[in-house]
């Protein structure tokens, strides 16, 4: 057999190669011929195999069955050979193969071996790819290697460490006496590795995080002076040309302990005014004409930030950022606006001065560069600015990138409805996104912009009179179509009369209009929610318009046999209220009322997407023919089965109108949620809508000492349910209720969502749980109220419904409480 | 923290690969084609840094080798934008005024 060809060779051949398909041919021989060479166990062209064999690897070919030979290589005694193995090995093996633990022996024997270089071998691999079996069998011996005085082995020995605690963190506190001296060398490279080594420790652990913070009066080696020492010999030091990039000595090193100077110094006012001087002086010291000096001052702008630096300091760090921003370089002004972000929420004001600069990177070139200024405007939007602002976003939003339309679209939608300075501006300013970014609008904003229009009574006009003109001239954009048909339906009689105040009134007609929604609703360029908004306005206007009633019937009629089935069932229905009900289409057909305003923040929203406002429309009629409305995830209807009704008390109160269907909406819209949102404990997962109520934080009604006995209302599968009475003073028909779940099995049950209702007669007020966890083997319980209102001094009883995770899969129960005690309610 | 390190030609060629963190074999090529395609995309006067996914991509283009490490939101890109410099540095030396092509040849020594 002749000898393997050696890797340059194979390189050479394969970079000949000019197809995909030759390249693979090669590789393919080329296995094979490895593959061969190595059943023959021959010593010698072992390593020059497994050279090649990883060359194949990084090109993307499976290599796998190379892994033994690598172990064979370490064994042996030649350096070549051990280097080409420990390559392979962190290369080909990782903790997913069973090969890997056959290594342990090897790398133990070679970690005591003589040379250093077979020593630091041995240390690279395990810190490369040592699983935890490993670093639990070799830590001992690291630890002992991170003692020597060889500074080569040391360096490796502490990188090796981190990977050590990475894997392994109860280990963490055996290289904890170790670290002592680590700081007293003078190579870098042990400096360097070892302030990586306490950066991780700290940030593993806090308990060595406020063991390396304390100040210990005896011994001279406190961590925080020790590392502002080392960091002013870095700068103060002349030119020491083994360290040195571009006139700075050692940057690596310098941001190496200005990160771990950030970790000691957050949240400890004692650290943090350790560190104040010196970082005054690398900011002010620091060359700013070379990349790398501006990398160290980001990274000392970032750490002051982070601590609590005096007000001076922090100043001067916005300095540096601001310069930053005006310079040239990309890099720079990217990294710059990355860290004005992050401090936009604390020092907001001091942000602001720059304005004009960030709005200005807007119109950059660079795709990350308009991103984060993008977001920063977004931030920097208030009372004062927001029209300058509006106008040039509006403007990017025009130019900008497809990619950006859709966060950019919601963020003005945001930020319009916190700081809109008049109704007609805010109008106006969702219209320009429509038209401008139209498809890329979020269907939830749908809803919101509807609400937003009833809201302004007397903009109504005005409104539906630039709508109309809008889809005019072109109706694809979905959303923007939505909204208009929605408001034509609504106001189409101001639209016909011709009055408006703010603007020239048009003259349309009535056919003009249903021409319109008639086009819309052929279009092919129509979803088919969009087609069930115009037949709804079409039907609208049956009661708003007084001479195309006949057109209207017609086309409700066609799509009576339409084969989309929502359009199907809509036109019926309205068939159905043309002819029997016909009496009944006036009330059932006026104004919508004025919905309860909603402050949409976060996760919290509930308004249904796909224009299901509508279900609301039809709920209004009596019960459709055999189809019940379509309530989304609405686990209230289920809860509330047949007869019994809950009603919700409002915090604040708002004028209902009378049908069930209204009400439906106004517990959709009553959640107010008034000024602070809650900063529960708990997070705020998706509740179910109406759990977010009362979210007043009324303080309980601790004011009698009621002595009503407490009842298990629920107990099944571990989980209990304590129910604790007591009577208000103040109100002799409100009975609060605490409950208390707690948990009896071995483990935890996680995003615990109770619900309760009552019948007809009573009222029930939910506030917010103290938490969605219950810990296991009862060692902590979840607490809520419940108020119950009950004027006619009825039997209290209770419908509950629990849903948890618990052992990995949703659990949910229905339950009914009964055993509730006659003090409680008489 | 540093995902991968990768040296690769505009042909998309790679001439060295480090992963640091397990990647599956076949979607390592996926993963340098095209992070190899962003960078080509990008001209001149835009700045070293895309986000990509979930982490950040730090290139530096040297003739005709881009050298892309892929880093997670607590690194300082700025120094590692250093970091690559610095290493393209070392390697000079190591070769004396080194090229593609040492780079391609001498796999074993790079990764050392």
């Amino acid at each position: 057999m002749p000898a393997p060809i050696r890797l340059r060779e194979l390189i050479r051949t394969i970079r000949t190669a000019r197809t995909q398909a030759e390249e693979r041919e090669m590789i393919q021989k080329e296995c094979a011929a490895i593959r061969s060479s190595f059943r023959e166990e021959d010593n010698t062209y072992r390593c020059r195999n497994v050279a090649k064999l990883l060359y194949m690897h990084m090109l993307g070919y499976p290599a796998h069955f190379g892994q033994l030979e690598c172990l064979k290589l370490i064994a042996s005694q030649k350096f070549t050979d051990k280097r080409i193995g420990y390559l392979g090995a962190m290369l080909l093996l990782d903790e997913r193969q069973d090969v890997h633990l056959l290594m342990t022996n090897c790398i133990k024997n070679d970690l005591n071996h003589s040379t250093q270089y077979v020593q630091g071998l041995a240390l690279c691999t395990l810190g490369c790819m040592g699983s935890s079996e490993m670093c639990r069998d070799l830590a001992g011996e690291v630890e002992k290697l991170l003692k020597t005085s060889n500074s080569y082995l040391r360096k490796k020995a502490a990188l090796c460490a981190v990977h050590v605690i990475r894997k392994v963190p109860e280990l963490m506190e055996m290289f904890l006496p170790a670290t002592k001296n680590l700081l007293n060398e003078k190579n870098h490279g042990v400096l360097h590795t070892s302030v990586v080594l306490l950066t991780e420790m700290c940030e593993r652990s806090p308990d060595m995080l406020a063991h390396f913070r304390k100040v210990r009066k005896l011994s001279s080696s406190q961590l925080v002076p020790q590392l502002v020492r080392i960091l002013k010999n870095l700068i103060m030091s002349g030119y020491s040309p083994e360290h040195d990039v571009s006139g700075i000595s050692d940057p690596f090193l310098q941001v190496r302990i200005l990160r771990l100077l950030r970790i000691l110094g957050r949240n400890d006012d004692d650290s943090s005014e350790a560190m104040n001087d010196i970082l005054a002086q690398v900011a002010t010291n620091t060359e700013t004409s070379k990349n790398v000096g501006n990398a160290i001052l980001y990274e000392t702008v970032l750490t002051i930030m982070d601590i609590k630096s005096e007000s001076g300091l922090r100043v001067l760090a916005i300095n540096i950022l601001g310069r930053f921003l005006l310079n040239n370089d990309k890099n720079i002004r990217y990294v710059a606006l990355t860290s004005l972000l992050k401090t936009v929420q604390t020092d907001h004001n001091a942000v602001q001065r720059h304005r004009s600069t960030i709005v200005d990177c807007l119109k950059d070139l660079d795709v990350s560069i308009k991103r984060r200024a993008m977001e920063l405007s977004f931030a920097l939007v208030n009372g004062n600015n927001v029209r300058g602002m509006m106008k040039e976003l509006l403007y990017f939003l025009d130019s900008c990138e497809p990619e950006f339309k859709a966060d950019c679209a919601s963020g003005i939608f945001l930020a319009a409805e916190k700081y809109a300075p008049s109704k007609r501006w805010h109008i106006d300013t969702i219209m320009r996104v429509l038209t401008t970014a139209g498809s890329y609008v979020r269907d939830d904003a749908v809803p919101n912009l509807i609400q937003l229009i009833t809201n302004s009574v007397e903009m109504h006009a005005y409104t539906v009179q630039r709508l109309y003109k809008a889809i005019l001239g072109d109706y694809s954009q979905q959303p923007l179509v939505q909204v208009a048909s929605w408001c034509i339906g609504e106001y189409g009689d101001l639209l016909v009369s011709g009055q408006c105040e703010e603007e020239e009134p048009i003259q349309v007609t009535e056919d003009e209009v249903l021409d319109i929604l008639e086009s819309i609703l052929i279009s092919n360029m129509s979803a088919s929610v969009t087609r069930g908004y115009a037949l709804t306005a079409i039907m609208k206007l049956s009661t708003r318009f007084t001479c195309t009633v006949n057109r209207i019937k017609k086309v409700v009629s066609i799509y009576g046999s339409s084969i989309d089935v929502e359009l199907q069932q809509r036109a019926v229905e309205y068939n159905a209220l043309f002819k029997k009900y016909d009496h009944m289409r006036p009330a059932l057909l006026e104004r919508m009322p004025v919905m309860e305003k909603v402050t949409t923040n976060g996760p919290t929203e509930i308004v249904q997407t796909n224009g299901e406002t509508e279900p609301a429309v039809l709920e209004t009629k009596p019960p459709p023919p055999g189809l019940q409305p379509a309530s989304q995830a609405n686990d209230l209807l289920d809860l509330l089965g047949g007869s019994d009704i809950t009603t919700v008390i409002p915090t604040a109160p708002t004028s209902k109108p009378a049908s069930a269907g209204g009400e439906l909406l106004d517990l959709l819209g009553d959640l107010n949620l008034t000024g602070s949102p809650v900063s529960a404990p708990a997070p705020q997962i998706a509740q179910p809508p109406f759990l977010l109520d009362g979210l007043s934080s009324q303080p309980l009604f601790n004011d009698i000492a009621a002595g009503i006995p407490s009842i298990t209302a629920y107990s099944k599968n571990g989980l209990k349910i304590d129910f604790n009475f007591e009577r208000s003073n103040t109100n002799p028909s409100v009975t609060v209720i605490t409950i208390q779940a707690s948990n009896s099995t071995e483990l935890d049950m996680t995003d615990f969502v109770f619900q309760a209702a009552v019948p007809k007669t009573f009222q029930l007020q939910l506030l917010s749980p103290s938490s969605s966890v219950i810990p296991a083997f009862n060692s902590g319980t979840i607490t809520q109220v419940i108020k119950v209102l009950n004027p006619q001094k009825q039997q209290l009883r209770m419908r509950i419904k629990l849903t948890y995770n618990h052992k990995g899969s949703a659990m949910q129960d229905l339950a009914e409480v009964n055993n509730f005690p006659p003090q409680s309610w008489q | 923290m540093i995902k991968f390190f990768l040296m690769v030609n505009k042909q998309g060629q790679t001439r060295l690969s480090r992963y640091y963190e397990h990647v599956e074999i076949n979607k390592r090529t996926m993963l340098e084609a095209e992070v190899i395609k962003n960078c080509l995309s990008r001209s001149k006067d835009q700045c070293s840094f895309i986000e990509y996914k979930d982490f950040k991509l730090v290139y530096r283009q040297y003739a005709a080798l881009f050298v892309v490490v892929g880093i997670n939101e607590t690194e300082n890109e700025m120094a590692v934008y250093e970091l690559i410099h610095n290493f393209v540095e070392v390697l000079d030396k190591y070769f004396s005024r080194v090229s593609e092509l040492d780079v391609s040849f001498s796999v074993s020594e790079m990764h050392l």
